[in-house]
């Protein structure tokens, strides 16, 4: 009889724990609906290979081409909350900026995680943001692995001393006036990453120069994102604009194309963004 | 034959067609009420979930949050939104006599546009600004309606007296002014703020909260509420001012209450919907076509029809191209032009105030 209930007792106990292990697993059961707000979030799950546990991804998310395949819950500042609950997600990955405040509040109010993820425009900020969308995952050894491969790669490609060779980022031409990227964007973290100057420093954000403007800054090589369709900005359009062509650029069509959101993405494929850059910049002219 | 002639003494009386239109638009209000509730990008059902508190069920937390926190608010507030916005196009068209006036004609979008602006580029600079919180952009948006609207007023009145010619032409040298200064912020703008802005712009009923809805509601019902008592007062103005006044209607009292109807509605509209067109015109006008220009009748069947069409209008934002959800100044600007163009030709001749 003592020996019987020892069982008992024992058996019970047993119970106990594994119901308490099998509690505790649910506790931390991953989320399995993600939300991917931001192109660089979404770059950073499909590296990590947790692409699977994506339901959904913003209008920004356009990289790798099979992310266009899920569906759009709209613009990163402009996110509809009903929108977002229809594809019932346990999980929201955000850039930080992503919005309405409004939708945000809802979002919290029906108990979704939302993790928001730190933008900068250098090395640390590009492991930040991979090390908090892992962490979010529940996958951190995989994202530890992911920002040694990426913090290696861009230390790899900036090592370059390009100094001196001033580079104008160029963003769009408004009706022949050049929308140029100043301090604290990404495309000056991207050209000191591949250790040139950025030729337009005098002022912060994408802003509209004068010609004189341009003269003064006097850029060696022009840098302007590669667009489908006819948002491009030809080589012609730069070329023909008065105030460039009288730049060194100008004189010598020093104009590099690269892929915007791999240039300007701050995410796994940005040790390749620098490479290309600084060959780039190294193969014109000089 | 005889009590249908005793019946509508006047040839061309419309008065009984338009209170019966004014029934329909109840019910057509209901309707597109109803269906805004019902439908939306999430799968909650209404149905089930009345069938829920029915039977005194718990709602699910989203499914609660869905309906009561995102589809109520946001179809009361495209109510209120539509109605204030038709209601004012309608009186402003009857005080300037001017089948063109809509709430941008006294500065209302421009000075709206110029708050809003000033609130996102350099809301964090702002006093106050800690404070306000998410409610910045509204606030200053009203605040830019109302001043832009409050300051052509002043303008246009000398000596106790509004001279509408003046209040017409101010208002466009005012809406230069003004969209210059927006512009000069925009130039100082960075990208996202300028993206902001241009879907502020384009306008959106995504944001509606209670706490929101909770300040509108007076904004918005007490100047529709106080508009019906415009109603004979514009009615005699269509004949002239002077001859208002001869009829014994206190003309300038009515003007004054006019614009301020106008100034506390559109501004609380705007700046809770952001840049939505086209409600102002369209509405007052297919009214006009139907039933006639008695604003007893005009007034509350704009508010009727404003509020029905918004709702149609934000039931196609948020849903056609779910989950993501178009700005719903882009419909009703796409639905409203084309199909008050195609009214406009077939009944071309006979649009008149």
């Amino acid at each position: 009889m003592k020996r019987l209930s020892a069982l008992v007792k024992l058996q019970l106990s047993l119970c106990a724990v594994l119901l308490l292990a099998f509690a505790a697993q649910l506790q931390a059961e991953p989320a399995q609906r993600i939300v991917s707000v931001g192109g660089s979030v979404t770059e950073i799950v499909y590296a990590l290979g947790q692409q699977h546990r994506l339901v959904a991804r913003d209008t920004t998310s356009n990289h790798p081409a099979e992310a266009g395949d899920l569906p759009d819950v709209g613009y990163l500042r402009r996110l509809s909350p009903e929108g977002v609950l229809s594809v019932n997600p346990d999980l929201i990955l955000a850039e930080d900026g992503a919005g309405p405040p409004e939708t945000m509040d809802l979002l919290e109010q029906s108990q979704i995680r939302v993790v928001t993820v730190p933008m900068g425009f250098d090395r640390d900020a590009v492991t930040a943001k991979i090390e908090t969308v892992a962490a979010a995952l529940g996958v951190p050894e995989k994202g530890a692995e992911l920002t040694a491969r990426v913090s290696a790669e861009i230390d790899r490609a900036a090592g370059r001393d390009l100094t001196g060779r001033k580079v104008l980022f160029v963003l769009a031409m408004q009706g022949g006036r050049i929308m140029a990227g100043g301090t604290d964007t990404a495309a000056d973290g991207i050209i000191a990453l591949a250790g040139a100057t950025n030729a337009a420093s005098g002022f912060e954000g994408y802003k509209l120069l004068t010609d004189e403007a341009i003269l003064t800054a006097a850029p060696d090589v022009i840098l302007v994102m590669e667009s489908r369709g006819e948002r491009a900005i030809s080589d012609e359009t730069l070329l023909a604009h008065p105030g460039l062509a009288a730049t060194p650029a100008g004189q010598s069509g020093a104009i590099l194309r690269m892929d915007g959101m791999l240039l300007l993405g701050f995410s796994v494929r940005t040790g390749q963004a620098v490479t290309e850059l600084a060959a780039g910049l190294d193969g014109l002219g000089s | 034959m005889v009590t249908q002639i005793a019946a509508s003494p006047l040839a061309g009386d419309r008065s009984r067609a338009a209170r019966r239109l004014g029934y329909v638009l109840v019910g057509l209000l209901g309707l597109t009420c109803i269906a805004g509730l019902a439908v939306g990008a999430a799968g909650t059902s209404l149905w089930s979930a009345l069938a829920d508190l029915a039977v005194g069920r718990e709602l699910a937390l989203r499914d609660k949050v869905v309906l009561w926190d995102i589809r109520v608010p946001r179809v009361l507030m495209g109510m209120l939104v539509g109605a204030a916005l038709a209601v004012s196009g309608a009186v402003l068209q009857g005080l300037f006599r001017n089948p063109l006036a809509d709430p941008g004609i006294v500065g209302v979008s421009a000075g709206a546009s110029l708050g809003a602006v000033i609130a996102i580029v350099l809301g964090g600079a702002l006093p106050l600004a800690a404070a306000m919180g998410a409610w910045i952009v509204p606030v200053f948006a009203f605040l830019g309606a109302w001043g832009a609207t409050m300051t052509l007023y002043r303008i246009a009145t000398r000596a106790g007296r509004t001279s509408v010619a003046t209040m017409l032409l101010a208002g466009i040298a005012l809406t230069a002014l003004t969209m210059a200064l927006t512009g000069l912020i925009v130039y100082v703008a960075d990208d996202a703020q300028l993206r902001d802005f241009t879907f502020w712009n384009m306008g959106s009923l995504a944001g509606a909260t209670w706490g929101k809805l909770a300040v509108a509601v007076p904004l918005i019902l007490l100047p529709l509420a106080a508009s019906g008592l415009l109603a004979r007062g514009l009615n005699g103005l269509a004949l002239g001012e002077a001859a208002a006044g001869h009829m014994g209607i206190p003309v300038q009292r009515l003007k004054g209450a006019a614009i301020l109807i106008v100034a506390a509605a559109t501004g609380a509209a705007v700046s809770i919907g952001g840049g939505i067109g086209f409600v102002g015109i369209v509405v007052p006008h297919l009214l006009r076509l139907a039933t006639g220009p008695d604003h007893r009748f005009l007034l509350p069947n704009a508010a009727l029809l404003g509020a029905a069409m918004l709702l149609l209008a934000d039931l196609v934002s948020r849903t056609i191209i779910a989950p993501a959800e178009l700005p719903i100044g882009i419909i009703t600007a796409i639905i409203g032009g084309p199909f008050f163009l195609f009214i406009l030709l077939r009944q071309r001749g006979i649009v008149d105030l």
